[in-house]
């Protein structure tokens, strides 16, 4: 298949980008969008350009690594989907294909379609986590945990953190990742203790790192390639009002 | 601290405006009150009624309270939004994956406050500060059914009611389900149900809105 690329150039993050057209030809079908990159950018070096810069690492989906908004949709037209896992025959021979970077303050481009997307690791450092003393790893069901929390917490858990949700929001919101944190470790009781710290210094964080408020428009779930639902937003609404009133004067 | 965080501004938005669903309730019915064939009586007795209750006189202050905490709160919520991406996309597929409605909340209620401010000015100011031509009916209330019979004679403003009311449908379309999930207030059992209220309200509350000045319009024709 033969296509047409419209891909976002830019040389660094104070750089002003703008858009490049490239011709590529006999693309294979089975190719995915990401090898499909590989190739235009052996082009690009064959023909002495400079390469277009772009975020990968396992290809099989999990890592969260890989971005690109494709034709206005982050991660592309397929549901549940990386861009990695998004294959060209998805596309049409004479396709035209826009690809830009997750467009965020919070998020700013580092070059071509390489996004900074630090902030979620200072939103994790803010709270994200369990506070644990090492030691050996206790036996498993040593804590009972009741069966239909463990699965919410597992389908919360399942966020790979790849910033689709923010790329989506028309508000660049970070709710639906912060929320997939919040949940999965409230609901078990291992992360019960730090409930309350944990949603109000995560949800000061997202507010500091210059991302938007939540519209429900419900965008980021449908865009979310891990399929994390929209209730976890909920949930974070009532941890963060339970949190509020509860928190102590200081 | 909680009502300056993003989510707080959201708790405001949510409470100030199911607070609005409510006075909606009040307002189309009384307003309905319009379209009762007794040259107006009834419904005179009731802005009377309105007028001079001082639960009701007290419930002003609140309700303007309301909708002031609620518009302002929308410029700063949307003006922190539109920072949060100042480079926009070039090629945009929202619809892809929300509604229209979700999307222009902030258009839509533009088109409310404008309506709102012209609306205030039609009927608000002409009953509290207005000079004496109402006059008062048979009962010897002031004649605001004379306003509304009169206002809705002319074309420009009963298309304008009508506009408005549709813009007002689309806010509440997404905006009355939206306000329970910004509380936090989401229910695999309940849910559904608000959704469906939602919904119905809207349906009920739009038409009845639009039925009152495309009544008075068609019939002096």
């Amino acid at each position: 298949m033969n296509l047409t690329l419209k891909v976002w150039r830019q040389k660094n993050s104070s750089a002003k980008g703008t858009f490049e057209t490239y011709q590529l030809d006999n693309v294979d079908v089975h190719a995915s969008f990401l090898e499909m990159f590989d190739v235009l950018n052996e082009k690009l070096i064959n023909e002495g350009k400079e390469p277009v810069a772009f975020d990968h690492d396992c290809r099989e989906g999990i890592c969260g690594t890989c971005s690109m908004v494709i034709n206005g949709r982050a991660h592309g037209p397929l549901q549940n989907t990386t861009t990695c896992q998004l294959h060209m025959r998805h596309f049409k021979d004479g396709d035209t294909i826009v690809v830009e970077p997750w467009r965020s303050k919070a998020f700013p481009v580092l070059k071509d379609l390489v996004v900074d997307r630090g902030a979620f690791d200072r939103i994790i450092a803010a709270g994200g986590f369990v506070s644990v003393n090492t030691g050996q790893a206790p036996d498993a069901n040593t804590i009972p945990v009741k069966k239909e929390k463990a699965e919410l917490a597992f389908d919360a858990a399942a966020c790979i953190g790849c910033g689709a949700c923010v790329a989506a929001c028309k508000n660049s919101s970070a709710m639906l990742f912060v929320s997939a944190k919040v949940s999965h470790l409230a609901l078990l009781p291992q992360g019960n203790a730090e409930r309350y710290s944990r949603v109000l210094n995560m949800v000061a964080q997202m507010d500091k790192e210059g991302f938007g408020s939540c519209t429900n428009t419900n965008a980021c779930e449908a865009e979310c390639p891990k399929g994390i639902s929209v209730t976890n937003i909920a949930r974070l609404n009532r941890e963060y009002l339970a949190a509020s009133l509860a928190a102590q004067k200081k | 601290m909680m009502f300056t965080s993003s989510l707080g501004r959201k708790y405001v938005m949510a409470l100030t405006g199911l607070f609005l669903i409510s006075f909606l309730v009040v307002h189309l019915s009384g307003n309905l009150l319009s379209l009762i064939p007794d040259g107006g009586l009834t419904f005179n007795a009731f802005t009377h009624f309105m007028e001079t209750n001082l639960v009701i006189k007290v419930m002003e202050y609140v309700l303007f309270a309301g909708f002031i905490i609620h518009i302002l709160q929308s410029v700063v919520v949307t003006l922190i939004n539109q920072r949060a991406r100042p480079s926009k996309y070039a090629v945009n597929a929202g619809s892809a994956s929300s509604t229209w409605a979700s999307r222009n909340m902030g258009i839509l209620g533009t088109i409310i406050f404008i309506f709102l401010v012209i609306h205030l000015r039609d009927f608000f100011f002409e009953l509290k500060f207005g000079d004496d031509e109402l006059g008062l009916d048979a009962s010897g209330n002031v004649n605001l059914y004379k306003e509304v019979v009169e206002t809705f004679a002319m074309l420009p403003y009963t298309a304008l009611y009508i506009v408005a009311m549709f813009g007002l449908g689309f806010h509440l379309w997404h905006g009355f389900a939206s306000s329970f999930r910004s509380l936090g207030l989401m229910h695999s059992k309940y849910t559904p149900a608000i959704v469906f209220i939602g919904k119905l309200y809207t349906i009920i509350v739009t038409a009845g809105f639009i039925i009152i000045p495309l009544y008075w319009y068609l019939v002096q024709l």
